[in-house]
């Protein structure tokens, strides 16, 4: 058989037949889970389409994340037809309130596995590629149609290459790393395809690394973004208990890649992307005295441990700059639990930040930190597009948590590597 | 499969939520979507549909977000086809499997930017514009027999009724 990237080995298991690039298949998902904002569409295409049973109720989740807990009556009547939906058709998980991003808890649950083909009604599904899994997002129709029916068509994406080398330097973190391929690459390098990471300094990146980088991949365009399985995944599953097969999640030698580019991580500085476009991207120290109103610690793509620690390491013995404020949204419970025992939430309120229910907080504009008319904010998200922290006439700088944990102290963006020199 | 009209012109890199903004997302009702459909841009935008059978657009239409109403705002405020030169996965999948036609192709793309009359076979691959003939490649079989259905809802409702039966 033809050799294979990783995309195409775990779409041939998905679609029962060797599949290649740009074909489109029928495929059957291992999972298909769905969050708040879309389970309402889903239960009202049921209902209008006449579906009373569920193709695949073991394999479905529903998380609810994006408003949580609920920030209005309609929400609330979403979560709770969700509950209700999922008590009825015996679906296997239900995420509470203030459990945490979806993403985030398919990791760190070991929910997924590697090489699974999992389904969300969210675009940053990609993050699961941070394990091996083909994640992808789906819209509410075709979500509905999976529920149903167990399948669904897919294109078989093209894959890039992107070969790591070195190591990511003190203060520069994967987020740089992800704000370095859309300067040089822009938002369009990956469309309709897929990104698979390689090359010696993968292993260099943590879990939590590898999640920024496959989590942005779809700010790259791309339909999903891997890591080959390796040591770093096994290790990662062998703590959570569970033994993995990493050659379902690893590239033939000798596969086609559409084209190959390499990024030397210890090149890498601390990047922004200024406003409205996630390619508009330039150095952190490039940018001259931005004044911020509110700095933005969360969201999937940078709201775990590893990020809640730079932040408070910066933190610790400061205090954020006076007319700003800065909201602080755990990814998970668990990285809010771990957060409290290593004192890291304690240091960041005494700081002056705030703490809110772990969820997708601020980063999708409905609430827990929308921004006001005319405001700056500097967020460790992934998107900042006009209008998407909740006000078209205010502007979004994303960065890494450090550079935002800097921000929130300085009152406008530094480089947090030369953080003593800026607050002093 | 056949469709006529003028067409309404929007840039490069326009994402889900200049197309339908994030705070609408509860909304379910398709006529009030409609009233919402492009409202990123300013509020005057959604009136700027009216009469509106093609949206064109340029590169990476409808980046970011996964929210499907991009796509069934569009439709019920009375687009038909939309053509770009790129569009992003997510959003080129929520109008295929809405029953949302969409045309990705630099020289036709390039073409509508003058908002003029267009008409196109979906099936054939041929479009008409401003007198000038271009061929585009048509949607493949499996993906127009879904729009041809009206979506993949409306597939689902006939499955439905079928097992019924």
């Amino acid at each position: 058989m033809k050799p294979q990237t990783i995309a195409e080995k775990i779409l041939s298991r998905a679609a029962g037949r060797a599949v290649i690039a740009d074909d489109i298949v029928e495929v059957a998902p291992d999972w298909c889970f769905t969050v708040d904002d879309t389970i309402g569409t889903v239960i009202r295409y049921h209902r209008d389409a006449g579906v009373t049973r569920l193709a695949m109720p073991s394999r479905i989740g529903i998380f609810c994340d994006h408003y949580a807990p609920a920030d209005s009556a309609e929400h609330a009547s979403d979560h709770g037809r969700g509950r209700r939906y999922a008590a009825e058709h015996g679906i296997a998980h239900f995420f509470e309130v203030g459990q945490g991003i979806s993403h985030q808890i398919c990791v760190e649950r070991g929910l997924i596995l590697p090489g699974d083909l999992v389904f969300n009604s969210d675009s940053h599904t990609t993050t699961l590629g941070s394990v091996g899994c083909f994640g992808t997002g789906l819209g509410a129709a075709e979500t509905a149609y999976v529920w149903a029916c167990g399948k669904i068509w897919l294109r078989a994406p093209p894959t890039i290459r992107i070969t790591l080398e070195g190591r990511l330097g003190p203060g520069v973190d994967a987020k740089d790393a992800c704000l370095a391929l859309l300067q040089a690459h822009g938002a369009r390098l990956a469309t309709y395809c897929a990104i698979e990471f390689c090359g010696p300094g993968a292993i260099n990146l943590d879990i939590a690394g590898r999640m920024t980088l496959c989590n942005m991949g779809v700010e790259l365009g791309a339909k999903t973004a891997f890591f080959a399985a390796d040591q770093v995944t096994e290790t990662h599953y062998r703590a959570l208990g569970f033994s993995i097969d990493v050659r379902r999640a690893q590239p033939d030698p000798g596969a086609f890649y559409a084209r190959e580019i390499t990024l030397d991580l210890s090149a890498i500085v601390p990047m922004v992307a200024c406003p409205h476009t996630v390619d508009n991207v330039h150095a952190a120290d490039s940018q001259g005295r931005v004044a911020i109103d509110q700095a933005f610690l969360g969201s999937c793509t940078n709201g775990r441990l590893e990020d809640l620690r730079v932040a408070a390491h910066i933190l610790a013995g400061r205090h954020i700059a006076r007319g700003v404020r800065m909201v602080v949204t755990p990814a998970s419970s668990v990285i809010l639990a771990a957060a409290m025992q290593e004192g890291l939430i304690q240091t960041m309120i005494a700081a002056g930040a705030t703490i809110t229910t772990p969820g997708c907080g601020a980063c999708a504009g409905l609430h827990l930190g929308v921004l006001g008319d005319g405001e700056v904010c500097i967020s460790s998200s992934s998107r900042n597009f006009q209008g998407r922290m909740g006000n078209a006439r205010a502007s979004i700088y994303l960065a890494s948590p450090a550079t935002v944990a800097a921000t929130a102290v300085a009152g406008f963006i530094p480089d947090p590597r030369k953080r003593e020199k800026v607050l002093f | 499969m056949r469709i006529a009209g003028t067409t309404l012109v929007i840039g490069d890199d326009v994402s889900t939520d200049l197309l339908y903004p994030g705070r609408y997302l509860t909304v379910s009702d398709r006529a009030e979507q409609a009233t919402h459909a492009l409202e990123g841009f300013g509020a005057d935008w959604p009136a700027r549909l009216r009469g509106v059978a093609v949206l064109g657009a340029g590169w990476n239409l409808g980046c970011g977000s996964s929210r499907e109403q991009a796509a069934t705002a569009l439709l019920a405020a009375g687009i038909r086809l939309v053509v770009a030169r790129s569009t992003s996965r997510l959003f080129f999948r929520n109008c295929i499997n809405n029953g949302l036609p969409v045309i990705a192709d630099e020289a036709l793309a390039n073409a509508v930017q003058t908002g003029a009359w267009l008409e196109a076979d979906l099936a054939q691959g041929i479009a008409g514009h401003a007198g000038q003939l271009y061929r585009f490649s048509p949607l493949p079989d499996v993906l127009l027999a879904i729009v041809r259905e009206g979506g993949l809802m409306a597939r689902l409702a006939r499955v439905a009724r079928e097992n019924a039966a």
